[in-house]
């Protein structure tokens, strides 16, 4: 009906711009507190592994400002905030899980009371060694999930008859996420036992759905509001809800409001992160470098519970492709315990995960060979007749990323750089430079089937003004501009008239979290379902005063109109109103087309993919281990970008987070357990000075084949894994040393492993 | 008799306060007290940036505005400044050119590194440098994370917003605000609170030398880049605090054709630029020093004085061959910079004494420096290893060689094998190059910790000194190091 684009595709910037830059956008620990707001700190468990005796809270009771001090015994609900299984304590019982566990809740008049009181504590654990790596876990053979599998063909016969053959182990590190904005949430007691939690969660549902549990109370006396987030790539997915939870205890116990902010470094030790893993592959291939035979274990570690462990590594294992036909191939995968925070969602799901593994193999194919490792990519790719993916799904459409690649290829300058390169390498005895392209292709759906649905509550008022609810999140990601964007065109107003609301259970209910990239795709198709509701009723209206077919109502510039009947949307509203008309529709939509199923590992777990490459060059100082990226250049498939401006952050974003995780990023772990990095003093995400000044982000033109908004496609996680160009292009460099040497980096490649790998396959002096 | 409140300058009126707990952070105060949230708390250890305020002084009669980590400095550090925050920024609904700058080019997407990142464009826009490019816009950008943007917009909005002189509110009324400025500064002694719990920043150093004597136990801060942290993660709560910011005398940075003489407590942003002229490794070293916020707060007292063996300072003056300068009520004493570290985290400083400058000979024409800073992340990270080495060549052979390292003991030191090794040879010698590598084997027993392994922190620290003896030897730095080392351009 609308066919005049006001706002969709426009580059405008995001809804809160003009408040972030002055201060004024809220989160959570901006609210005004009520009257006598109460705040919390948590006890934290000494030790990861062994059965608790005592809690040692006599001290935190007697401690100045101490209100309360909550105890599991306390929850008067069930002891339970794990997402899937039953498998994860809100605060510790009989055994710790983990270094820094909540074992209890303190409630005191004002934060630093609190913090203070909670390290009066003195708790007892009867200690047991931790599993702590994934050599420990593997040893006790321990799992939070059973084990999983699935390919194609007989490998063990297809590798050994492959005329080539390589192997190896490769570690690859986790991430914490560093949102700037910590773990909080503010709890406010109503009546009747209704409890509204403000939360800065991704998942307001499973905040309210846990928070009932936990207080014994029917679900529809909890509210969970999130205006907007300080970040979160994952880690507020499933793991916001503990904080949120603990707050409404303490709220519940006190009857009063109660906050909860974590330290920094509490939040990052006690809040799970990317899984970090061990791919173990072996590769059969030919000498021109094409594929026949793949055997890949992910051994992921996953912690101490289930989590989103399920998905994540299936998703590590539906990526270990990448963008690749492997005609033989068996991908398996082990969900290791150990003794530490549950590991969680994080930007890409797990996906970037396999997809470096894959590149691993890529890469040690073409050292082997002495081919550019760009060729054995392009030959590879997935293309007419080899175009089933090990879980059976077909990619229709490769030809996206074979002109992606040719293109980038070509405006990169690969070949001519390819050439300077090895020129500069020649004669340059400490600085080696490196070069490399990798292609992502990212499937987009939650491959749990159920969480692939949305819903919106679309409000038109007697002024034309309206207003716009969505399950869907904003962690920064633009969701709420875009999907305003499409509100605005679907009524032909100008987007001003839209106002963007906090998202709340109270009005859209049983939501799926905002991730795996969907949140545009799910609830911007809800929000146009509500919007079309009730066009169709103000369309039916007009008809009717008119005398013509509602099919002819055109909704723009502000107004209704047939033909040369003309009326504004404003007078549209108020007389459709006195007309008794309701102007107010919830929207719906659920992902159509998806056949997943899991226990026979074929189907259709993704709507479609995302395409991009990206070519990154680096330059390493091989005498330390020192490297910067000189050099960006990308191009990625958004389909018809709803707004450019809001996809070009995103990928620029991603990008370098995912430059982050695989560089500087390093979780370093001690004997006990403890992580020592849990802070930005000590764990190095990005600055301004890590990006190259020459990093250039193209759009790939061209428009979803799939029927998703105005032909648009996900982006938020898909550019994280352009990144894998990065440590490719550290590895060139590096195999500059020893052509025909397997590189031994493994992930992050922080200066020290650079060099630890450049010392062990070129040991000599250098100059 | 001492000014018994603390005064600042705030949205044009003066704040006096008196009743606040010594370790009250200026962070703590905007967010708890005067309910100013628009300034953010995302790591309450000065790592994040999204805390930065500008505070505005005057500086030897000119005004200063410089960006500050507010999480871990002590609101009393205000006192005689203007505090400047995110929200003063707008003229009512007209934005602050930087803040137009960000919306833009699209550079806040979450917006919670924001207010700090605009108040760093900020402190940038004010500091009237004329040209402005990508270098520059980085070093005031290292001090603020952003996890969501990539920076690329955000560099193109300090590039536009910073482009020109400052033109803004703050510039026009310039001279009221130095009105304002000048009224505050009585040069008076501060001490608010009783015995029991104080906080007190004498003006004077006869006055700190007396109340650092009566109360040993107090805790001296400059700073608080370190101190802070005590405060916000190790939730020390000290009851008397005596601060030396105040102290003319410790302020003072002289030189003349033989020594630099820097006060205690000079900022390490003050001393860069005097350190930074005399040679360009030292200067590169210091624009890698924490942040341009840390920079602007903590002191080169306070990096001796913390005594921690990863400063970065100590080694490049031990070097440089630096002389420390103590004083203990009456009593002056001064000694070599190395000998005041003891063992780790225990320094050659009495109860109730005190650092009053570092006095650092000015190298000659025959002296050559290098200095290495390694660590995981380039910009605003702790060292795993630094080297610092200064030569006296004499023909082509070595008369005197200073070598000193942090990060690989427990103390910073010298490394007196591998000078031995050096002393009298012919610099350009490969050999010796190796043998003087070799011999640090002998000097340093580094650790493994989280920042590095003891064989990395060995392996560097020898490549470092094969690197400096081959580049001092003639070998051009471009082939030796990324980014190649200026010109030398000391005297
Ligand atoms: C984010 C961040 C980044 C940092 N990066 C670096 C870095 O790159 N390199 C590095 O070396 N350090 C770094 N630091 C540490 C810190 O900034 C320095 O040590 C700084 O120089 C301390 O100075 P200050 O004035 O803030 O000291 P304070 O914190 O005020 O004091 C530190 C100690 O020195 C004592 N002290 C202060 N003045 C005197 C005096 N006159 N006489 C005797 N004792 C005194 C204090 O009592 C205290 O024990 C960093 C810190 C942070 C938070
Ligand atoms: S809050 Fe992170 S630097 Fe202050
Ligand atoms: S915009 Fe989110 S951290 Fe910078």
């Amino acid at each position: 009906m609308s066919d005049t684009l006001r706002h969709v595709s426009r580059a405008l910037p995001h809804d809160s711009a003009r408040k972030h830059v002055a201060g004024t956008a809220a989160y959570v620990d901006d609210l005004p507190e009520p009257h006598g707001t109460l705040h919390l700190a948590i006890g934290l468990s000494p030790a990861a592994r062994g059965r608790l005796i005592d809690l040692g809270i006599d001290a935190v009771r007697a401690a100045p400002g101490v209100v309360a001090v909550l105890t599991a015994d306390d929850i008067p609900g069930r002891n339970d905030i794990a997402p899937s299984l039953n498998d994860e304590p809100l605060l510790a019982t009989d055994r710790v899980l983990y270094f820094g566990q909540p074992i209890f809740l303190v409630v005191a008049t004002t934060r630093d009371a609190a913090r203070l009181a909670a390290r009066l504590a003195r708790p007892v654990v009867e200690k047991e060694t931790p599993s702590v790596t994934i050599e420990d876990a593997l040893a006790r053979g321990e799992t939070v999930l059973p084990d999983y599998a699935f390919g194609r063909g007989n490998v063990a016969p297809a590798l050994a008859d492959a005329p080539l053959r390589a192997q190896g182990q490769f570690r690859i590190g986790g991430q914490e996420h560093f949102y700037l904005e910590g773990q909080v949430a503010l709890a406010i007691p109503g009546e009747d036992g209704e409890m509204l939690v403000h939360s800065s969660t991704q998942h307001p549902t499973e905040v309210q759905h846990v928070v009932a549990r936990i207080l014994g109370v029917p679900q529809a006396l909890v509210t969970c509001e999130t205006r907007r987030m300080g970040g979160a790539f994952g880690g507020k997915e499933s793991q916001a809800t503990q904080w949120a939870a603990l707050a409404a205890l303490a709220a519940h116990a006190t009857r009063r409001a109660c906050k909860l902010r974590l330290d920094r470094d509490d939040d990052m030790q006690i809040t799970g992160k990317r899984h970090d893993m061990r791919a173990d592959w072996d590769i059969g291939f030919d000498s021109d470098g094409l594929i026949h035979a793949i055997d890949l274990q992910l051994n992921a570690r996953c912690g101490c519970s289930a989590d989103l462990s399920q998905g994540v590594v299936d998703r590590a294992m539906f990526h270990a492709d990448n963008a690749y036909f492997l005609p033989v191939v068996d991908i398996r995968s082990k969900r290791l315990k150990t003794d530490s925070v549950s590991n969680t969602a994080f930007r890409g799901f797990g996906g970037p995960q396999g997809m470096l593994a894959m590149e691993r193999m890529i890469d040690a194919v073409a050292w082997s060979l002495g081919k550019d490792p760009l060729d054995v990519r392009k030959a590879n790719l997935y293309r007419p007749g080899h175009d089933e993916t090990p879980y059976g799904m077909r990619v229709t459409d490769a030809d996206t990323i074979h002109a992606i690649i040719a293109t980038l290829e070509e405006t990169a300058h690969y070949r001519e750089r390819r050439a300077e390169i090895a020129a500069f390498n020649a004669q340059s005895p400490v600085l080696k430079k490196g070069l490399a392209l990798t292609p992502v292709k990212f499937g987009i759906s939650f491959t749990l089937k159920a969480l692939n649905q949305a819903g919106a509550l679309v409000n038109v008022y007697a002024d034309g003004s309206v207003r716009l609810n969505h399950g869907g999140t904003e962690m920064g990601q633009g969701l709420y501009q875009k999907i305003a964007q499409l509100v605005a065109d679907e009524f032909g107003i100008g987007i001003e008239r839209v106002r963007i609301t906090a998202t709340t259970t109270a009005k859209v209910p049983n939501t799926s979290p905002t991730a795996a990239s969907a949140g545009t795709d799910l609830n911007g198709m809800a929000a146009i379902v509500a919007c079309r509701e009730i066009k169709a009723r103000l369309a039916a209206y007009a008809a009717t005063l008119w005398e013509c077919d509602a099919d002819d109502i055109v909704f723009a510039e502000d107004a209704l109109s047939a033909g040369n009947r003309r009326m504004s949307f404003k007078d549209a509203a108020a007389s459709a109103i006195r007309e008794r008309i309701s102007l107010s529709s919830t929207g719906f939509y659920a992902t159509p087309d998806l056949t997943w199923e899991r226990d026979k590992g074929r189907g259709r777990p993704f709507y479609y993919f995302a395409y991009g490459a990206a070519c990154s060059e680096v330059i390493v100082d091989m005498l330390t281990g020192e490297n910067r990226v000189t050099r960006v250049d990308i191009l990625h498939d958004v389909g018809r970008s709803l707004n450019p401006a809001i996809d070009m952050g995103q990928i620029e974003g991603g990008f370098v987070q995912g430059m982050g995780w695989l560089t500087t990023e390093e979780l370093v772990y001690d004997s006990d357990g403890r992580l020592r990095t849990h802070a930005p003093s000590t764990y190095k995400i990005p600055v301004a000075s890590d990006v190259p000044e020459h990093f250039q982000v193209m759009l790939h033109p061209g428009a979803n084949r799939e029927a998703t908004v105005h032909r648009s496609k996900a982006v938020g996680e898909p550019p994280l894994m352009l990144a894998i160009s990065v440590f490719a292009a550290l590895c060139d460099a590096l195999h500059s040393l020893a052509p025909g040497k397997l590189v031994p980096l493994d992930a992050p490649a922080t200066p020290e492993a650079i060099l630890r790998a450049a010392r062990q396959i070129a040991p000599g002096d250098l100059f | 008799m001492p000014r018994r409140e603390l005064r600042f300058l705030r949205r044009g009126r003066v704040i006096s306060l008196s009743g606040f707990a010594p370790t009250t952070t200026v962070l703590d105060w905007l967010r708890l007290d005067e309910r100013s949230t628009g300034t953010k708390e995302g790591c309450a250890e000065g790592d994040c940036g999204a805390c930065t305020i500008v505070v505005a002084r005057l500086r030897d009669g000119q005004l200063v505005h410089e960006p500050i980590n507010a999480c871990i400095a002590l609101l009393a550090s205000l006192d005689g400044a203007e505090l400047i925050t995110v929200e003063d920024l707008a003229d009512g609904d007209t934005l602050h050119p930087v803040q137009e700058a960000m919306v833009k080019h699209h550079g806040a997407q979450c917006g919670f590194c924001t207010p700090g990142i605009v108040m760093s464009l900020f402190a940038l826009h004010h500091a009237h440098e004329g040209e402005i490019d990508r270098a520059r816009v980085e070093t005031a950008l290292a001090g603020n994370l952003c996890r969501c943007t990539g920076y690329k917009p955000i560099i193109a909005a300090a590039l536009e917003g910073c482009a020109r002189p400052a033109d803004d509110v703050f510039a026009r009324s310039a001279s009221t605000r130095m009105a304002a400025l000048a009224e505050l500064d009585d040069g008076r002694s501060l001490f608010v609170g009783d015995e029991d719990r104080f906080f007190a920043a004498p003006a004077t150093v006869d006055g700190l030398a007396e109340l650092v004597l009566r109360y040993p136990d107090a805790q001296l801060v400059a700073g608080a880049t370190d101190v802070g942290l005590w405060m916000t993660k190790g939730l020390r709560r000290f009851d008397r605090m005596i601060s030396v910011q105040r102290v003319t005398e410790l302020t003072h940075l002289e030189t003349d054709d033989e020594e630099i003489r820097i006060g205690a407590a000079v900022s390490l942003a003050a001393a860069a630029s005097v350190l930074g002229d005399l040679d360009d490794d030292l200067a590169t070293m210091l624009a890698r020093f924490g942040s341009q916020q840390i920079r602007a707060a903590g002191t080169v007292g306070g990096n001796i004085g913390n005594g921690s063996p990863i400063g970065d300072l100590a080694p490049c003056l031990i070097a440089l061959g630096a002389i420390l300068e103590l004083r203990r009520g009456d009593r002056i004493r001064t000694l070599p910079l190395e000998d005041f570290f003891l063992a780790y985290r225990k320094q050659d400083r009495e109860p109730g004494e005190f650092i009053t400058r570092i006095i650092v000979p000015r190298p000659g024409p025959q002296d050559l420096i290098r200095v290495t800073k390694i660590s995981k992340r380039r910009d605003e990270d702790i060292s795993a290893m630094l080297m610092a080495l200064r030569l006296t060549v004499d023909e082509g052979r070595i008369a005197t060689a200073r070598l000193a390292f942090g990060g690989m003991a427990g103390i910073p030191c010298r490394a007196p094998a591998a000078e031995d090794v050096l002393k009298g040879h012919v610099l350009a010698d490969a050999a010796l190059w190796r043998r003087a590598a070799a011999a640090l084997a002998e000097d340093l027993q580094p650790l493994s910790d989280l920042r590095a392994s003891a064989d990395y922190r060995m392996q560097v620290a020898q490549n470092a000194v094969i690197k400096a003896l081959a580049e001092m030897a003639g070998i051009p730095s471009h082939i030796t190091r990324i980014v190649p080392r200026r010109e030398v351009h000391h005297v």
